[in-house]
């Protein structure tokens, strides 16, 4: 694991009106590493996953990403254009519904190639087969790729969702909830195709979810968040097996055991 | 004739229009908002092309008005009545003589020169709309240069079709910039878009947008490396004129599956037949096209 981190969090604080949304977050990540941030609904993991992905804009920190080219850059600071760019080459952002993170009337393979096509791949024959690769990648057969993901079942489209995010070669995955509404056998085999993924590409992800399982099969690192602090942090086997903070306990304590 | 301002809109209006015009020829490809007024004609009819000319034309012009090629189309025929009467100018139905041309659908067959305008009329003159229907972002796309949308869907053509199958209204790239859309112009027309030493003008009364191409504007019509741009018409010449080398209207002559080809241009295909040329069908077919109307 290199020393430089990959994304050097420092205070993100995000207010909606007087209510916060989440406040004072800083933490590292480092190239490679899978960060876990837990916490209950409302507690602000998916305010603080948006202040990062910049799709929210936070009222306060700063977040550092080493970029490719010029090094370590505050990416709140960067131009729009900019970010943008950022956030279809070095950055892939996995949404919870498949719906939100796809174009349903775009054929499978169009949506595989959009990201290579807005990095400028002008040649037909090249880009399909980029997309047949990844679909196949995401075991989804080379023959659907020119149906639309309106045909397709809740797990294909969010493997269909992974491949269109992972095509550019990110270094960053954000996921938010990238299980949630599946059923638990398509979870597992989504859950083995994301820690292969992310372990052969060397790829760093910051998965935000409130499924435990989760975070123990995928993440090395574990943030827990309440009320929009960060309650507790560490490696996640330690987080699980010996929770310090008094919510926390509650929440390893409440998980169902089958 | 005193009852009306010269052509129609009042002065106000028609400054309000030439900003919007000149903005948009200071930033090629660019869709300038303007406030469209209401006309005396359903929107969908022209009510873009005709603000854009009433607020062009002064009283020296010869105007002429073609639909989908036509001169005497009810469309066609309706608005250059419509500029007869309301600013008295001279009208006609040769291109080579018109300094003002409104258009609908397609670029004459003649080219034109630089002291021509060609006017379009436009019903949508976004191009992302169909890929992207909010309005913001597309917005934000164009501010961004951020155009690899519009080869995705390029992308699904070939995918179903096994070609680009988008026949009219075939997007471009103006000036490595704006993409833009061109009117629903046949993609045999789009090479002429380029580098035209006339002024074109776009306007679009619902939408309420107004763009334009300068003179000897560089539009390239987007495409892939090994699915290259084709400006494709019928494989045919002109039944009428013999013409090989202008665009077609297929006409269906009898119900025994009887049709001819004849170009769409009916100027064009008048003047090649006054000087002489004749195609296969020439004897029997009537000198205008109003049946196919």
């Amino acid at each position: 694991m290199s020393t430089t981190p990959l994304l050097q969090v420092r205070d993100i604080t995000h207010y909606y009106g007087a209510r916060i949304g989440c406040r004072d977050v800083s933490f590292d990540l480092y190239p490679g590493e899978v960060m876990g941030i837990v916490g209950e609904s409302g507690s602000g993991k998916s305010t603080l996953l948006g202040c990062l992905a910049g799709q929210l804009a936070p009222d306060a920190g700063e977040v550092l990403f080493d970029t490719r080219s010029d090094g370590l850059r505050d990416t709140l600071k960067m131009s729009e254009p900019e970010r943008r760019m950022l956030s279809r080459t070095d950055w892939a952002f996995v949404h919870q519904h498949a719906r939100d993170g796809l174009r349903m009337g775009v054929s499978a393979g169009g949506n595989v190639g959009e990201r290579l096509m807005a990095v400028g791949a002008r040649h037909y024959g090249d880009i399909r087969d980029q997309a047949v690769d990844w679909l196949g990648r995401v075991e989804i057969p080379a023959d659907r790729v020119d149906d639309r993901p309106t045909a397709f079942s809740g797990g294909m489209q969010q493997r269909l969702q992974i491949a269109r995010n992972l095509v550019t070669g990110p270094r960053l995955v954000f996921m938010d909830e990238p299980t949630g509404g599946l059923d638990v056998s398509v979870q597992a085999r989504l859950l083995d195709l994301l820690r292969g993924l992310v372990r052969e590409m060397g790829l760093s992800a910051i998965i935000v979810t409130h499924d435990l399982a989760v975070v123990r099969l995928l993440a090395d690192r574990l943030m827990v968040m309440k009320d929009g602090h960060v309650v507790e942090t560490g490696l996640t086997d330690q987080v699980l097996d010996d929770p310090q903070h008094g919510y926390t306990q509650l929440l390893v304590s409440s998980v169902l055991q089958v | 004739m005193t009852e009306y301002n010269f052509a129609y809109l009042d002065e106000q209006t028609k400054r309000m229009i030439r900003r919007a015009i000149l903005k948009g020829l200071a930033v090629p490809g660019y869709q300038v908002p303007f406030a469209s007024r209401e006309m005396p004609m359903p929107y969908g009819w022209g009510t873009g092309g005709v603000q854009v000319s009433a607020a062009t034309l002064v009283p020296e012009d010869r105007f002429k008005v073609i639909d989908q090629g036509a001169d005497d189309t009810t469309n066609a025929v309706s608005i250059r009545k419509f500029f007869e009467r309301t600013a008295g100018v001279a009208t006609t139905e040769h291109t080579a003589e018109a300094s003002v041309i409104q258009t609908r659908h397609r670029i004459p067959e003649t080219p034109l020169s630089e002291d021509q305008i060609l006017v379009y009329q436009v019903p949508i003159p976004e191009p992302l709309r169909f890929l992207e229907p909010r309005e913001t972002e597309t917005r934000k796309m164009h501010s961004l240069e951020e155009y690899g949308l519009m080869h995705v869907k390029l992308y699904e053509d070939i995918s179903q079709h096994g070609a680009i199958a988008t026949s009219y209204a075939y997007p471009v790239k103006v000036e490595g910039r704006y993409v833009m859309d061109p009117s629903p112009i046949p993609k045999f027309d789009n090479p002429k878009l380029s580098d035209c030493p006339a002024i074109q003008l776009f306007g679009a009364g619902r939408e309420q947008r107004i763009y334009a191409l300068p003179p000897y504007t560089r539009v390239i019509s987007l495409d892939f490396e090994d699915y290259p741009f084709e400006a494709s018409k019928a494989d045919h010449a002109c039944d009428l004129c013999g013409a090989g080398d202008s665009y077609l209207d297929e006409v269906i002559t009898d119900d025994q599956g009887g049709r001819i080809f004849v170009c769409s241009d009916t100027d064009y295909c008048r003047g090649r037949r006054e000087a002489g040329h004749q195609g296969t069908q020439a004897q029997d077919a009537p000198m205008t096209t109003e049946a196919r109307a």
